[in-house]
């Protein structure tokens, strides 16, 4: 997805000369070289300076500039909080800061580079987006959401190596919009972030063991969430299981509960997020999620005994 | 202007009146000697005050230049009114929004790169309070702006010697000699008095121009009227009728 994310910056910036990254002396960086090498001037290392990082995009906006701020998810946010609420959200600024690792996925790194709770955190702050794309398709949709955007934006992304989920979907990325990414009408699966992966695997065993055909939906605009799609979509099918690689608080489950409610939604709901917890294991994300109790098999199985 | 913002005092319980005093002279100067505006060229330069609760000296000043109507001035704090106790961005003159400290200095290196971005000559000039200084984020930007090749950044530090539980060189000796600091980051500076129009002026006109200049100005807070100057609950009081009238009378004499 970073990989992907760079590219399409790159194609952005060749596109539009106002564009500008800003950068906190991360790793993933690397893999804007082109971008680097082509647009010197336009490329940002500010060192290891999370604050500045997001107080010098806000600077750049108010001159009519597109910045995008990246480094990890926890660095991008949580280190700056107060300059990502007052500089961007409070003066609604056009900034996209990025996030690399959102979830759990720098799974050997511990708590201090898990953004377990982001969305509910950022997603909190009037006038802030928030984009989660599933596969690098989604990213690169994104990120030209996120230069056409006239607001701040949190893209939330993965790490690198993440597969294509949804080149054959039945429905085209748009902003705001919940997406069917695989055609179904018994149950159906909403998740968003490339524990999507995890979402089809469970379909597919749903249909081949419990039979019928399972819908997969991407959720990939967090912020503004489409609660109207979103209350069509559960109204539909008799069963909905919700996929997160987030926090119970605040996140997708938490919301379409809301929206469950406030629709009058009566339909079976399963939902499956991170554990409010800080768990100390240290191996692969699968690992890692099982923990949290997210695991195709462990979801299967609780949907299928139900 | 210190009359002015007297007379709005009488029409609200607080107005952080001190902090404004304080660096009434930097602000004025800035904008009457120091900022090319929107009439003489199409790329104005940009004033942020950092120090946001200083606000009153900036709305003065704003009101003095016409960008403000005195209509606006009375209805400072009050609904139906856009002032507010901290600049908020949208308001006529203000170009960014300040209240929380330490943010203004980073939005004003964006500000230059750009700038420098698009080949524009074209200054930000930032007022900073002394406390300020004791956030990270704006040391932060401080070693990071002379790298990026910034040199159209005038910074100008209110240096009252106060803060909220006390004398600033009390909580923080260790932030003296201020200029030293400022140079070991790599940037221009000087040290003045800040309530010396020609010397604020001077320091700006003579700089280099080879860094981004940061100016040191020693101030009072709560200046010209002398039972507010350095006593703390100036900060944020308004003065009764009895306290209004002999500061106004204070003021005349001068």
């Amino acid at each position: 997805m970073r990989d992907t994310f760079a590219r399409t910056l790159y194609q952005v910036a060749c596109q539009q000369p106002n564009v500008y990254i800003v950068v906190a002396d991360i790793s993933p960086a690397g893999s804007m070289a082109q971008f680097r090498q082509e647009f010197p001037d336009r490329f940002v290392n500010v060192g290891v300076a999370e604050q500045s990082m997001i107080g010098i995009c806000a600077g750049l906006a108010l001159r009519g500039c597109k910045a995008f701020a990246y480094t990890i998810s926890t660095f991008a946010i949580y280190r700056p909080f107060e300059q990502v609420r007052v500089d961007l959200c409070y003066q609604n600024l056009p900034v996209t800061v990025v996030g690399i690792g959102g979830g759990v996925s720098y799974s050997t790194l511990g708590g201090t580079h898990h953004a377990q709770e982001d969305i509910a955190v950022i997603g909190s702050i009037p006038n802030m987006s928030i984009l989660a794309p599933c596969d690098p398709q989604e990213t690169e949709a994104a990120t030209w959401a996120c230069a056409a955007h006239n607001g701040p934006v949190y893209l939330r992304l993965g790490k690198a190596g993440e597969p294509d989920l949804t080149s054959g979907a039945p429905e085209p990325f748009e902003f705001r919009k919940i997406r069917k990414i695989r055609n179904g009408s018994g149950a159906c699966i909403i998740s968003y972030g490339p524990i999507m992966k995890m979402a089809l695997e469970t379909a597919a065993r749903m249909e081949s063991e419990l039979g019928g055909n399972v819908a997969v939906y991407s959720a990939h605009t967090l912020k503004p969430l489409d609660r109207e799609g979103l209350a069509r979509i559960m109204s539909s099918h008799n069963t909905v299981v919700i996929i997160e690689e987030h926090s119970e608080r605040a996140g997708l489950a938490a919301q379409a509960k809301q929206v469950g409610w406030d629709y009058g939604v009566r339909t079976k709901l399963h939902t499956f997020s991170l554990k409010d917890e800080f768990i100390h294991l240290y191996g692969p994300n699968a690992d890692l999620l099982a923990a949290h109790g997210l695991s195709a098999d462990a979801i299967f199985k609780a949907v299928a005994r139900d | 202007m210190r009359r002015r913002i007297l007379e709005i005092s009488q029409t609200v319980s607080a107005l952080h009146i001190a902090p404004a005093f304080s660096c009434l002279e930097i602000v004025e100067t800035i904008y009457s000697s120091l900022m090319r505006h929107k009439n003489e060229t199409s790329h104005p330069d940009t004033f942020i005050l950092s120090k946001g609760h200083g606000s009153m000296a900036q709305y003065a000043m704003l009101e003095e230049m016409g960008v403000l109507s005195a209509e606006e001035m009375l209805k400072y704090c009050k609904p139906g009114g856009i002032l507010g106790t901290h600049p908020d961005y949208g308001i006529p003159g203000i170009e960014a929004a300040t209240g929380s400290l330490g943010h203004g200095l980073g939005i004003a290196v964006g500000m230059a790169l750009a700038d420098k971005g698009m080949g524009l000559n074209r200054t930000v000039y930032v007022v900073m309070s002394d406390g300020e200084l004791q956030e990270g984020s704006v040391w932060e930007v401080m070693l990071l702006a002379p790298t990026l090749g910034l040199k159209n950044i005038v910074a100008v530090v209110d240096l009252n010697d106060f803060q909220s539980l006390g004398r600033t060189s009390e909580i923080h000796p260790n932030f003296y000699p201020v200029v030293d600091k400022v140079r070991a980051f790599g940037w221009e500076a000087a040290a003045v008095d800040g309530h010396n129009r020609q010397e604020i002026y001077d320091a700006v006109k003579s700089r280099s121009g080879a860094a981004p200049l940061m100016v040191v100005a020693k101030t009072t807070k709560g200046k010209g009227v002398s039972y507010m100057e350095n006593v703390p609950i100036w900060h944020y009081r308004s003065p009764n009728p009895d306290e209004y009238r002999l500061a106004l009378s204070e003021l005349e004499e001068k």
